[in-house]
């Protein structure tokens, strides 16, 4: 079927997605009708009485249209690890995964600690046209851990939060001074909680399947820690801040106390932490090796509880492409990370399709709370917002396959597996930047 | 049984007891060999073992080379580097490149957990895993088996004492699956910073004070300290440790009198054993070494034996005229 893909974008004749199933978590609606896009933005919502001429209607036939996703932590390598995933190649990625826009970290060679890195970053994403990207840059210089970045320039030229992921910020006299520095612009501080002195070279989860394999862990105790103190300087300071990637049953805990406090914290999962367990490593499988490693049973099932309770805000991949290079090896020696773009939606319906989450849990972990932590549109299908959308079919099935992946890397451990559910059409300002085939 | 399930010894963990036994009788019947005045046997002429070393060893690369030597294999031995740091040339392009000279069997020592493992999925060649960083060390657990099963007759049934550095130790790990899977009981004891965690799962129990550790024990096995596997320094002293944690006369008279007293080797002597115990009536640890080279040549010959030369039986009748045909 070939659209016109600007139909719903400026000066075009309009985008009318007809007969589906309108899950909005801003205001609270799940029902059947009709969305009206025009101009870029969303016009009508419900079941317009009259279609502007020459508008494209597509007939959706119950399917989910929902605010388009956003993937608040995502690594897309360039500048300086182009031979992993672009910028191009990434937000293409995102797109073939349901996902209008993507946060990326700042880990790129040379680190996204300066203005010129933030606009080049904007600047190969306008280019690209596929999801949007809200570039997040270094808490401190070099991620050194030490001096601060330009936090008023860096985010007057686009930076949205900040954070030294992939590292912690093992300093706490330094994390101090960036909550207080940040109450300045009311900035966002994206923290990866994890006590150095204790990952002390582990390369999985310690417990029971480290012993059988030989392989030095890393405890839960080394996040529980970091979180504790994560949530101790906020408090502190009053300033605002997101914890990265939480895998331990202790860490939901210690964020649902905080929050009881009223602290300001919020905080994400990965989709591998509520699907998979430590069990993935045996074999020493490299797909299966990334910082904080998969956990217990017990650990998994508390992140699905923090989801379900709202402890957990928000569903994030931390999307970390990899080459043969760096996962075709020793496993200690292998890199961490996995890719997860293509794979969030199917294995987040998962979680609806088993009973522990709503549709509408769903898209206000992968879309309201994302728009709303970082601050940026979208997040809603609220008229006159930006169209942002992204039409789901929840029940179609595939199977991830190594060569399927629209990503450069296809270091993912659920090669293999059956999905159910993709992006049947992805909106990104009214233009649809994804079809699905 | 006249082979292996499967196509590489990786570890103890991959094998069932049939198979352990199975093993160990092989060896019985090798071992003879080593006792002619001609220590040399044809089964392996023509065939191809490399020994790739990642890390220094002398008596296991000794051990295994004298091995193949005895049954005629024709023998290479490599010393490579697994540098981190300085990357050369990848694991699996060495796995390529030694595959590509056609070896039968590959016997490979590596500083890091599982690299044989990812070895055996890039080489048609038999993998022997000859220590993997903190994980397996096969053959040695079967020279272990081996020569308690020598001394005590049985494998079954027994309390096997493991004490030092569990947590480096894979020795230790493979002796806990091996004794285990035979049907004994495994205690380890040592300072609880050179213990692994959850180290149950692997079916061991810990006792925390060496004398209580060593009570029943029938078979006392003491492992050597690894200061060269240790970040920062897991024991207070040296001396702290053989007083507390070291094998000597004082702490034997809590034993069963009859106990075996067994080492991997190298010894510290003075920190783990005392030399007077190292070298008592009841200490075995030169039998594991001759041991050693047996079981070697077990697995060496399990695993390229063809079908119809499987039985070790045949082989030494053939070669012996049947005198160590039992």
């Amino acid at each position: 079927m070939e659209h016109n893909i600007k139909a719903g974008t400026k000066g075009g004749p309009g985008l009318l997605l007809k007969n589906g199933r309108i899950i909005d978590p801003f205001s609270n609606t799940d029902v059947d009708g009709s969305v009206l896009v025009r101009e870029g933005k969303i016009q009508e919502v419900g079941n317009p009485e009259s279609v502007p001429e020459g508008c494209l209607v597509i007939d959706l036939q119950g399917k989910w249209i929902v605010p388009g996703l956003i993937d608040m932590h995502v690594h897309l390598r360039e500048p300086g690890e182009e031979y992993k995933e672009t910028i191009e190649s990434g937000t293409r990625a995102a797109a073939a995964g349901g996902f209008t826009a993507v946060a990326c970290m700042p880990n790129t060679n040379p680190v996204n600690d300066s203005s010129d890195t933030t606009r080049f970053i904007l600047d190969r994403a306008r280019d690209a046209g596929f999801a949007r990207v809200y570039p997040v840059a270094s808490i401190t210089r070099g991620l050194g851990g030490e001096e601060l970045t330009e936090f008023g320039d860096l985010l007057e030229n686009g930076a949205v939060a900040f954070s030294d992921d992939g590292l912690p910020v093992r300093d706490a006299g330094v994390m101090r001074l960036a909550l207080d520095y940040a109450r300045n612009f009311n900035a966002l501080i994206i923290s990866h909680s994890e006590e150095p002195e204790l990952v002390a070279g582990g390369v999985m989860n310690e417990g029971a399947v480290s012993t059988q394999l030989g392989l030095k862990g890393i405890p839960a105790a080394a996040e529980h820690i970091a979180i504790f103190r994560d949530t101790a300087i906020p408090e502190l300071t009053g300033s605002r801040l997101h914890i990265a990637h939480v895998s331990t049953a202790g860490g939901v805990e210690i964020i649902r106390n905080a929050k009881r406090r009223g602290v300001k914290i919020t905080a994400e999962t990965a989709p591998h932490y509520f699907s998979l367990t430590e069990e993935a490593v045996i074999g020493y499988n490299t797909f299966a090796k990334m910082n904080p490693p998969l956990r217990t049973e017990t650990d998994r099932l508390a992140i699905i509880q923090g989801l379900k309770d709202g402890t957990l805000d928000a569903i994030a991949t931390d999307h970390a492409p990899h080459s043969v290079l760096e996962k075709e090896c020793e496993f200690a020696l292998a890199m961490n990370g996995i890719i997860g773009l293509e794979t969030s939606l199917a294995l987040s319906l998962e979680l609806v399709r088993q009973g522990h989450i709503s549709p509408m849990d769903m898209v206000r972990l992968m879309s309201t709370n994302p728009a709303s932590i970082l601050g940026v549109n979208g997040g809603t299908l609220k008229v006159g917002e930006v169209a942002d959308i992204t039409v789901i079919d929840p029940d179609f099935k595939w199977i991830v396959t190594e060569n399927g992946f629209v990503s450069k890397s296809h270091n993912s451990p659920f090669i293999g597996k059956e999905m159910q559910g993709r992006a049947e059409f992805v909106i990104v300002g009214g233009k649809i930047v994804q079809t699905a085939k | 049984m006249n082979r292996l399930r499967s196509r590489h010894v990786l570890g103890i963990s991959h094998l069932e007891p049939d198979e352990i036994i199975y093993i160990l009788d092989s060896a019985e019947a090798l071992k003879g060999i080593l006792d002619r005045p001609i220590k040399k046997v044809p089964p392996l002429r023509g065939r191809t073992v490399v020994h790739l070393f990642f890390e220094p060893s002398t008596r296991t690369k000794l051990s295994f080379e004298l091995a193949a030597k005895r049954l005629s294999a024709d023998t290479v031995g490599i010393t490579a580097s697994a540098s981190s740091v300085v990357k050369g040339e990848t694991l699996i392009d060495t796995a390529r490149n030694i595959e590509a000279m056609k070896p039968d069997v590959i016997v490979m020592r590596h500083p890091m957990s599982g690299a044989p493992h990812i070895m055996s999925r890039y080489v048609d060649a038999a993998v022997i895993n000859a220590g993997d960083g903190t994980n397996e060390h096969p053959s040695q657990a079967l020279l272990d088996l081996m020569t308690v099963r020598q001394h005590l007759g049985r494998l079954d049934g027994l309390n096997i004492t493991i004490i030092g550095d569990i947590l480096h130790s894979r020795v230790a790990h493979s002796d806990i699956l091996a004794f285990t899977k035979m049907g004994s009981r495994v205690t380890v004891c040592g300072p609880a910073t050179m213990l692994p965690p959850d180290i149950s799962a692997l079916g061991a129990r810990v006792i925390y004070c060496v004398k209580e550790a060593i009570r029943d024990a029938d078979v006392i096995i003491a492992l050597r300290i690894q200061k060269e596997r240790q970040g920062r320094s897991l024991i207070p002293s040296s001396r702290e440790y053989a007083t507390f944690f070291g094998i000597n006369r004082q702490t034997l008279e809590y034993a069963n009198p009859d106990a075996l007293i067994m080492h991997p080797g190298p010894i510290n002597r003075g920190v783990e054993m005392s030399p007077d115990v190292a070298d008592c009536d009841h200490s075995v640890i030169l039998d594991q070494v001759t041991n050693g080279v047996a079981v070697r040549m077990a697995l060496l010959s399990v695993l390229l034996a063809e079908p119809e030369r499987a039985d070790q039986k045949n082989i030494v009748e053939e070669s012996t005229g049947g005198e160590h045909g039992a």
